[in-house]
């Protein structure tokens, strides 16, 4: 006789060890979920909320500045040191960990141009409006000892931007001329001009170590080669570019905050035509800097706002501001992709998350799964109507919100008159101008 | 030619050298063309011979006021005095040092000495023979731009190198920063340990013991004999692998002498026997092939389908025959002989029954829908195809017609070997799920019925989509009839035509300027409110729905509003006339307006074939009445749309039941539910329309009205969005690979930029290839 016995496995519904998860059968067959998209929808739009809930970007203001902060510099070597140099001469070094002041010292007299930490981090360079360039131990002077510089090179004119090489001593400043000099002399080895102009930024590429890039005066930006004798090409745009900055993952990709309110991305070898317009400023633009990721740039502007853009969209996923927070100058991207550090005219430098919504800190796995989750969530649901809207509000200041209208308007105006002269007209002797080619005026070999 | 600039000399010098001994200095007149050189030369002569500084001077102005009169741009050759030649302490000077050196001078040497080769000889002689002048070298500035282009060409060029990398990490699913980790957790000891030596005695003695037998060193690395008996293991595995191909070789002859063998019987019993047993097990597969999977099915069908039509144009089984006319013969004396004519004609007639499958319903309401999803935009676009005049009806779906009749054409192929294909085919099949695992197979069947329910719920939301269309005829329509009432309705058709068409066009452009707002891209909604709390973000919410319904009413007004005022204009000449023209004039053929489309690309490259597919279709649809079938339709939507009367009453509940006895009216009428009659249908009025009541207001609020940049069609989109990421409805695995983050970044660790050997390691990459990645395989480990 067959008796039929229910009999089952344990190993289905026992746990190897007191510590693993308790087992949980579950039949994933879609016929039994007939609700699985409405129920995700239901989630991502909570996420989203929950997202623009938890936004407060804002973390710390570190005062001790006597006049605006005119320029900062990341430590190469360690995430916790910020440097920072005012327009009354003055440089500090932050710890941001404890969100203080570690040292001060009187570097020049006037502004302080420019600032950047040696690629091994044991000294740093500074220029000033006193025509020197100062290098300085990154270690303060112990007791009885007198703050002092390591090296003092006095120029003939007046220094506006510094940069060091990646990887070997040599710098490059920019004033009248771009100089690149070695450490250990104290005339350039090389000197580049092209016309008469002077130059308000240079920056070596991260990447492709021996490339230089900068902004002149002529609306022009400039690039040379560290190892030829003249520059090697310049692009002139309708407005002055005021710094640039390379992307530090693709070797040939440049980004330059310009006087039109926008920012415009380059591809170095094609530079008839920018690959991308960032617009969304609302006054000029000051400084700009790559995310380590080369993912993304912050931006910061005269219009008191501070934006994220990501590197191949046209606006900003993100807008900074504060009530107290005046024009800012400069901008830094923590070299962890985690902060934003800005230096603003009102003597004060900041410190914000990259990531406006995102929790700091170590994350347990179940945590870092669940955030994971959501984050997948939104974007897949980022074209519905409902979570576009919630995650694309950004509260202005009123001034600035209305600024942009206007600013509307007057394109729209512009490009209503544009189309209604090339409608009047001869077919073709009218033609559509795109919005990259507007801005370039012409290539200089 | 080789000029040596003169140097000119003081005059002190001048009277030193004329102390000297009288010298010859050869006076080289260069070509007379080369006026300046001749000048110098002649001036420089005569310097030597004149004492007189003054006039000397003086003369020398006048000369090169003369040489100035030549007309030729004179350039001054550079002036230099050379002091060491006249304060030298040894008194020794140089002599004439003040001439012009000469070419022949210098080379005159190198006759008499044997060591110079001839070659080099000869060309310094035409050297001096030859008489051209050097081009004048180019501008500073032209050099320079010359220089920069060079230089700038190759830094491009190096740039250029970094595109791999960067197209590469731009298509990664994830990047993990910074870019080249070592790898966490205790590193191998003979990382370790490199750099540190053996001292102690002690310690020499160990590793000298250890390297005389052979040992390792380090910990994890294997011994010489332990790596040569992985290497055998290879050999093992080789050596299984030959066995299975073997095996598999041997298995194959098998199967063809069995099929030879087969093919030889003569025995028609035999091939009866098997041929039924063939047939019976593809229908057993092509049953299992509806529920696993329909699209094969359907091709399947649509090959059976062709056999049949086949067999119903031939004349095969028609009794037609030699043989047949033979065995008619013999019919009448004959029992078999009919019975033989009798099954040949049963044979034909089930080879031409039709067959009547579920899944042949199933596939039709699919293609149906699928035709339906393809919203208004699309069909737009695809107008230029479907120029067909002869049914104007057909111009929305034509393309997908056509797809399926060149299926069709591709199609005609035998019976057999369509039965011998999909044998194959099933072959093949089977030995793939094998290789699948269990878990794969899983997945896709969940996947496949997803599909399956996703696709029927997909009814719904087409058919708002449709709406839009629908509302578009509907303005159509009621602008025609403001305009002329008396109108044909041909004419009608290709005036809504073209309606649709530029409503289509301007929700065309409404979309795309929807896009570029709603782009990833888009801008940021920035406004004067702030988020503090969560009572905050459904406020956003409302305000958001209610900005979101601006937009969309404009397609919902200008039919309800117009309607009514429509209507009511010319309510009484409609009321008269609408019934009349309906069956009069719909059923009437209809005229066919020539319409000029701009041309397109498609239209001039294969007219030939488009002119045949017109006539197809043509044929086709002759005799079909696409009109009476829009009326029934209506009709049945109507009626769908009626109110359902629900009879709740349970026989037998309270009273006697049983056969033949029905409860009571009574009892009916009590248990008798009936719904509220729905509001009156929006095209109550309107005879050529159809207006889904379906659509939903509130739900078209939460629906994207517009397709996202990046998805091409609304399939794309569609599946995306039904393909859960929760662990709610997916495997634990799935869900950590679908919810993996596209950058990764380590808490507290600096990323430093590209770095060059990034580059070595892509090129090495590339350039070894297979073998490369088996060792990083290794080295995982």
């Amino acid at each position: 006789m067959k008796v039929k016995v229910l009999s089952r496995n344990p190993d289905d519904y026992v746990r190897e060890t007191k510590l693993d998860i308790q087992r949980v059968p579950r039949n994933y067959d879609p016929t039994l979920h007939p609700f699985e998209v409405t129920r995700e929808y239901t989630r991502a739009l909570n996420a989203t909320k929950l997202e623009r809930v938890f936004a407060k970007p804002f973390l710390a203001s570190l005062d001790g500045h006597r006049d605006g902060v005119n320029c900062m510099a990341k430590h190469t070597k360690s995430l916790s040191t910020l440097l920072s140099g005012s327009c009354d001469g003055e440089v500090k070094v932050w710890n941001l960990t404890k969100r203080e002041c570690v040292r001060t010292l009187q570097a020049h007299e006037g502004f302080v141009r420019g600032m950047v930490v040696r690629y091994c981090g044991t000294s740093f360079f500074t220029v000033g409006d006193d025509k020197t360039i100062k290098q300085w131990k990154m270690e303060a002077p112990g007791y009885g000892e007198e703050e002092e510089p390591l090296n003092t090179i006095l120029g003939k004119t007046v220094f506006t931007g510094l940069d060091h090489h990646q990887k070997d001593g040599v710098f490059a400043t920019c004033g009248q001329q771009v100089d690149i000099w070695d450490e250990q002399r104290s005339s350039p080895i090389r000197s580049f001009t092209w016309g008469v102009d002077s130059f308000s930024s240079v920056r070596f590429n991260p990447v492709e170590t021996e490339l230089l890039g900068s902004c002149a005066s002529d609306r022009s930006i400039v690039l040379y080669d560290m190892r030829e004798s003249t520059p090697l090409k310049k692009v002139i745009m309708t407005m002055r570019s005021n710094t640039l900055c390379w992307n530090p993952m693709e070797a040939y990709y440049f980004t330059c905050a310009n006087e039109d309110y926008n920012l415009y991305t380059y591809d170095m070898r094609y530079l008839d035509r920018p690959v991308t317009v960032h617009m969304d400023h609302v006054s000029a633009v000051l400084d700009v800097d790559y995310s380590p990721t080369g993912k993304e740039f912050v931006s910061a502007s005269f219009d008191k706002t501070i934006r994220i853009f990501h590197k191949d969209r046209g606006h900003s996923r993100e807008v900074y501001h504060t009530k107290r927070m005046q024009h800012v100058i400069c901008i830094k991207w923590s070299s962890d992709n985690k902060y934003i550090l800005s230096g603003s005219d009102e003597m004060n430098i900041r410190l914000w998350k990259a990531n406006a919504a995102e929790k700091l800190g170590v994350l347990a796995p179940r945590e870092r799964e669940a955030a994971n989750y959501s984050q997948k969530l939104k974007e897949k649901f980022q074209h519905h109507p409902q979570i576009r809207r919630i995650a694309h509000h950004r509260h202005l200041p009123k001034s600035i919100f209305q600024q942009t209208k206007e600013l509307r308007i007057m394109k729209e105006a512009r490009s209503r008159k544009e189309r209604n002269v090339r409608k009047h007209s001869k077919p073709g002797t009218v033609p559509v101008v795109s919005e990259k080619k507007k801005h370039v005026v012409t290539v200089v070999q | 030619m080789a000029k040596i600039s003169k140097k000119k000399v003081s005059k002190k010098s001048l009277k030193k050298s004329t102390k000297a001994p009288d010298k010859v200095t050869a006076v080289v007149y260069d070509d007379e063309e080369d006026l300046n050189e001749a000048d110098d030369n002649i001036t420089s002569e005569e310097e030597d011979e004149e004492d007189d500084g003054g006039d000397e001077r003086k003369r020398q102005k006048l000369l090169e006021a003369i040489s100035a009169l030549g007309g030729k741009r004179k350039k001054k050759l550079g002036e230099r005095s050379e002091a060491a030649v006249h304060m030298s302490e040894f008194t020794v000077n140089a002599e004439g040092e003040g001439d012009k050196i000469d070419l022949a001078e210098l080379i005159g040497t190198i006759e008499e000495t044997p060591a110079v080769p001839a070659r080099t000889k000869k060309q310094l002689k035409s050297l001096q023979q030859s008489k051209r002048t050097i081009e004048c070298p180019l501008s500073k500035q032209e050099s320079e731009r010359i220089q920069r282009d060079v230089a700038f060409q190759k830094a491009s060029a190096e740039a250029s190198r970094w595109k791999g990398i960067i197209g590469q990490n731009q298509r990664a699913e994830q990047l993990i920063f910074p870019l080249n980790q070592e790898p966490s957790g205790p590193k191998p000891m003979e990382r370790v340990v490199t750099g540190w030596k053996a001292q102690t005695p002690l310690e020499l003695e160990v590793f000298a013991l250890l390297s005389a037998n052979k040992q390792p060193i380090n910990d994890p690395i294997l011994t010489p004999a332990e790596e040569a008996s992985l290497k055998a293991m290879s050999l093992e595995e080789a050596k299984i692998r030959r066995a299975e191909l073997q095996k598999a070789r041997a298995l194959q002859s098998y199967y063809e002498a069995k099929a030879r063998r087969e093919r030889k019987i003569k025995s028609k019993k035999f091939h009866k026997v098997q041929n039924k047993g063939k047939r019976k097990e593809l229908i057993k597969q092509f049953e299992e092939m509806v529920k696993a999977d329909p699209a094969a099915a359907l091709e399947e069908l649509n090959k059976i389908e062709m056999a049949r039509m086949q067999e119903r144009m031939s004349l095969k089984h028609q009794n037609s025959g030699k043989w047949a006319k033979s065995k008619a013969i013999m019919a009448k004396y004959d029992e078999g002989a009919r019975k033989a004519m009798q099954q040949q004609l049963e044979v034909n007639k089930e080879l031409t029954q039709k067959l009547v499958t579920s899944l042949n319903n199933e596939e039709e309401k699919e293609k149906e829908e699928t035709g339906e999803a393809e919203v208004i935009p699309d069909f737009a676009n695809d107008a230029e195809q479907g120029l067909d005049s002869s049914n104007p009806w057909m111009r929305g779906k034509l393309s997908e017609d056509l797809t399926d009749k060149e299926i069709m054409i591709v199609d005609l192929t035998a019976e057999e070997a369509t039965a011998n294909t999909a044998e194959k085919e099933e072959d093949e099949e089977k030995a793939e799920e094998v290789e699948e695992t269990e878990q794969e197979t899983l997945l896709r069947e969940f996947d496949s019925r997803r599909k399956l329910r996703q696709a029927e719920e997909a009814k719904t939301g087409p058919e708002i989509c449709v709406d839009d269309e629908v509302e578009s005829k509907d303005e159509a329509e009621v602008l025609d009839a403001s305009d002329k009432e008396e109108e044909e309705l041909s004419k009608f058709t290709s005036l809504f035509r073209g309606l649709t068409d530029r409503h289509c066009d301007a929700e065309n452009e409404q979309a795309e300027a929807a896009a570029v707002g709603s782009h990833m891209d888009a801008q940021l909604e920035e406004g004067l409110m702030r988020i503090r709390t969560l009572e905050d973000v459904e406020l956003l919410i409302h305000k958001g729905s209610a900005t979101d319904e601006a937009p969309a009413q404009p397609q919902l007004p200008p039919t309800t509003e117009t309607l009514p005022s429509a209507t009511l204009k010319e309510g009484k000449n409609r009321k008269r006339k609408r019934g009349i023209q309906l069956e009069e004039i719909l059923t009437k053929e209809t005229k066919v307006i020539q319409v000029q489309l701009t041309p397109t690309v498609e239209d001039t490259e294969d007219s030939n074939e488009k002119l045949d597919q017109r006539g197809l279709i043509k044929e086709a649809f002759a005799g079909d009445d696409v009109i009476s079938d829009f009326l029934k339709d209506k009709r049945k939507q109507e009626e769908a749309g009626k109110p359902k009367v629900d009879e709740l009453t349970l026989p037998g509940w309270g009273e006697w039941g049983g056969m033949g006895l029905k409860p009571s009216r009574n009892k009916r009428r009590r248990f008798r539910v009936k719904t509220a009659p729905a509001p009156p249908r929006k095209d109550q009025h309107l005879p050529s329309v159809i207006i889904s009541e379906k659509r939903n207001s509130s739900i078209s609020l939460h629906q994207v009205n517009s397709l996202p940049f990046p998805f091409e069609n609304h399939a794309q989109f569609e599946s995306t969005i039904r393909s859960p990421l929760g662990r709610t409805w997916n495997t634990e695995r799935t869900v950590k690979k679908v919810t993996k983050p596209k950058v990764v970044t380590q808490l507290g660790a600096i990323i430093e930029p590209m770095a060059r050997e990034e580059l070595i390691k892509d090129k090495k990459q590339v350039s070894v290839g297979n073998k490369s990645s088996v060792d990083l395989g290794k080295r995982n480990y």
